[in-house]
């Protein structure tokens, strides 16, 4: 969920919760001032009825609130308690305007005694209440709106303004995002005058610099350590050979030896595969020029023509043009080459290969001598299927480093018991 | 002939010398830039091997220096970089060949042969040997003045193992050349066995006076019969 439509989650519970406490003590609020004005209107109805009582005796044989507003009732004597004036809330059968029929009313009634005459007399004085079914109901509906204004207010702040508050952050996890470490490309960097992005940005930044000075250390350090190596295995080989060549040693001994050369052959395949995958990765092979690559698949196939018939291995090749693409005609080859040895060699006899070079991407088929591999593993370094010890485990590693800097997309699947390796060639 | 070894590493200078002289070759060795230069501008050399990652100084200047004294093409770069900037500008400054270490004897002394080759016979790229002679422009195999019919990869085999006549060639370093860089099958030294068979068939139907003996089961070597 993004942020935007969180906070306006949140604040859209709590301002629910806001603004039903508000309407709860703005309805009490409101009927306390509702009552203090109509027991205001009352007391000054009871002086005006009192005053008018003395002189017009009449009104004094009102004993019922039908004709009007009050009543009086003759009482035996002054009592003292009673001579206070009580207001009470009460309910009387009323026909409003509009009713057909009576309907029990609120109504706030008003209780007094006064002396006329001698003789003490109890007024009644009423008037109607606001209902407050109707009241409540009323405040309901008007705390709804006002909660649907107040989310859609917040929503349009959101969008216009705390958008436009957060565009340096979007901005900067858009570079962030594609920001890849070894690609010298720039580090993320956006302007704002908010101080967080600002330390947001130094933070990261900081981290960035760190991991990419690490990176480079690293690789740096394997390049020093493959390329310091090279001398000291040309000796170990040279050294060796001379030495068999010497001869006079028995079968065991030779044996042996051979053992121990086939390790340093091995270690020097493994140096040079390494070096290679530095070297791609310093981005140190930059020619570019438009390569064919169905040129250089014809080349390799030839080059390994001998060695599949002698394995029995059929190649066919079905091709689509000539497949230009624009890069380093070394590492062009070393890709096709690299993915038609692994084709040749890992199949079984009488096996086939089966390559088609399509408009945009080329794909290579062999048939597989077990089930399938690893999608997420065959790319990676030193992954070896099984029991395959000859290999250096770099071969594909490498011909994934060469797509990773060309941005093509090399992929694997395994389908009717075929091993499948597909680059699609993004620039062609 | 007279070959300089320019190379920072005594124990590697040592075993090209060794592998050198074993050619009949007359070897010299340097170890540094100054002992280096000295040599090559007091006497003539027909082949110079020069690791150009010299201690302090690149070898880039001696090469340099060769050029300006008008001794042209006969210098073997050996280097540990391998990069491909390294080759182009040693290949223009006169070298005559790039070689990255590490490498087998048989690829080095196949190399040296070459330059001397091209340097004493001018043209004639022909290699001879015993009744057989190997054509390496037309790619022809005649033995007794009659051509034999042979594959591609064979002829390649062939040459590689005349080139280094009487000397030990690993099946590695027979498989690394015939295929190029980057071997990393055991599959390849099937295939090389597989060549080897046929060669020595071919080359015992056609009555060749050379043979190609199995030496430890570790690699091959050519001889006379």
């Amino acid at each position: 969920m993004k942020l935007l439509n969180r906070s306006i989650l949140h604040l859209s519970g709590l301002l629910l919760f806001i603004v039903g406490l508000m309407a709860v003590i703005f309805y009490i609020n409101m009927l306390d001032e509702i009552r203090d004005s109509v027991d205001k209107g009352l007391d000054n109805y009871k002086h005006q009825i009192i005053v008018k009582a003395q002189t017009d005796s009449s009104l004094l044989r009102i004993n019922n609130f039908e004709e009007g507003f009050f009543s009086f009732h003759e009482i035996p004597g002054p009592r003292k308690f009673k001579m206070k004036d009580r207001y009470t809330d009460t309910l009387m059968y009323m026909q409003e305007t509009g009713d057909r029929k009576r309907e029990l009313e609120p109504v706030r009634m008003l209780s007094t005694v006064f002396e006329s005459q001698g003789k003490y007399y109890e007024l009644r004085i009423i008037n109607s209440m606001v209902e407050e079914d109707e009241l409540i109901e009323g405040l309901l509906w008007e705390a709804f709106w006002f909660y649907v204004v107040l989310i859609a207010g917040i929503i349009v702040i959101n969008n216009f303004v705390l958008q436009r508050l957060w565009k340096p952050f979007y901005s900067f996890l858009n570079q962030l995002k594609k920001f890849r470490l070894g690609n010298t490309g720039d580090f993320p960097q956006v302007k704002t005058n908010t101080n967080e992005f600002n330390d947001l940005q130094s933070a990261v930044n900081t981290l960035l610099e760190h991991s990419t000075e690490t990176f480079e250390r690293q690789k740096q350090f394997i390049g020093n350590a493959s390329h310091e190596l090279q001398t000291p295995l040309a000796i170990a080989l040279t050294k060796l050979e001379l030495f068999i060549e010497k001869g006079g040693m028995d079968k065991m001994q030779a044996e042996e030896l051979a053992g121990i050369m086939h390790i340093i052959e091995r270690m020097i395949r493994l140096n040079k595969s390494l070096l290679m995958l530095t070297k791609i990765e310093n981005r140190q092979f930059s020619g570019s020029e438009e390569v064919s690559i169905t040129g250089v698949l014809h080349q390799c196939v030839a080059e390994l023509r001998e060695a599949a018939s002698h394995k029995k291995v059929a190649i066919h090749v079905e091709e689509n043009g000539k497949l230009p693409v624009q890069m380093d005609p070394v590492l062009a080859n070393i890709i096709i080459s690299n993915l038609l040895r692994n084709a040749v060699f890992h199949n079984i006899p009488e096996g086939t290969v089966m390559i088609h070079a399509g408009k945009n991407s080329i794909t290579i088929c062999n048939t597989a001598k077990g089930d399938a591999l690893p999608e997420d593993k065959v790319f990676t370094r030193f992954y070896k299927p099984g029991n395959e010890s000859t290999g250096t485990g770099l071969g594909l590693a490498i011909v994934k480093a060469i797509c990773n800097m060309y941005n093509f997309v090399v992929s694997y699947r395994f389908e009717n018991f075929q091993h499948c390796f597909k680059i699609e060639f993004s620039n062609s | 002939m007279k070959i300089l070894i320019i190379e920072d590493e005594i124990e590697l200078q040592q075993s090209i010398a060794d592998s050198l002289e074993k050619e009949h070759y007359v070897v010299e060795s340097a170890a540094d830039f100054h002992s280096a230069s000295e040599k090559i501008s007091m006497y003539d050399y027909d082949c110079i091997l020069l690791d150009i990652m010299l201690p302090g100084v690149s070898g880039i200047q001696l090469l340099e220096q060769l050029k300006k004294q008008g001794k042209y093409g006969n210098v073997i770069i050996i280097s540990a970089k391998d990069s491909l900037d390294d080759k182009l500008t040693g290949l223009q400054l006169g070298a005559d060949d790039y070689l990255a270490k590490p490498f087998h004897i048989a690829e080095l002394n196949a190399r040296v042969k070459a330059v001397l080759r091209r340097k004493i016979f001018e043209g004639r790229n022909v290699l001879e040997l015993a009744n057989v002679s190997l054509d390496l422009d037309a790619r022809l195999l005649t033995v007794n003045g009659e051509r034999t019919p042979i594959n591609r990869k064979e002829f390649d085999v062939l040459n590689y193992l005349m080139l280094n006549k009487n000397r030990l060639v690993t099946k590695s370093a027979l498989a690394e050349h015939v295929w190029g860089d980057n071997v990393d099958q055991a599959d390849n030294f099937d295939f090389i066995y597989y060549q080897i068979k046929n060669l020595r068939k071919k080359l015992q139907t056609s009555q060749a006076r050379i043979e190609i003996d199995a030496v430890y089961g570790i690699g091959y070597k050519l001889t006379e019969k």
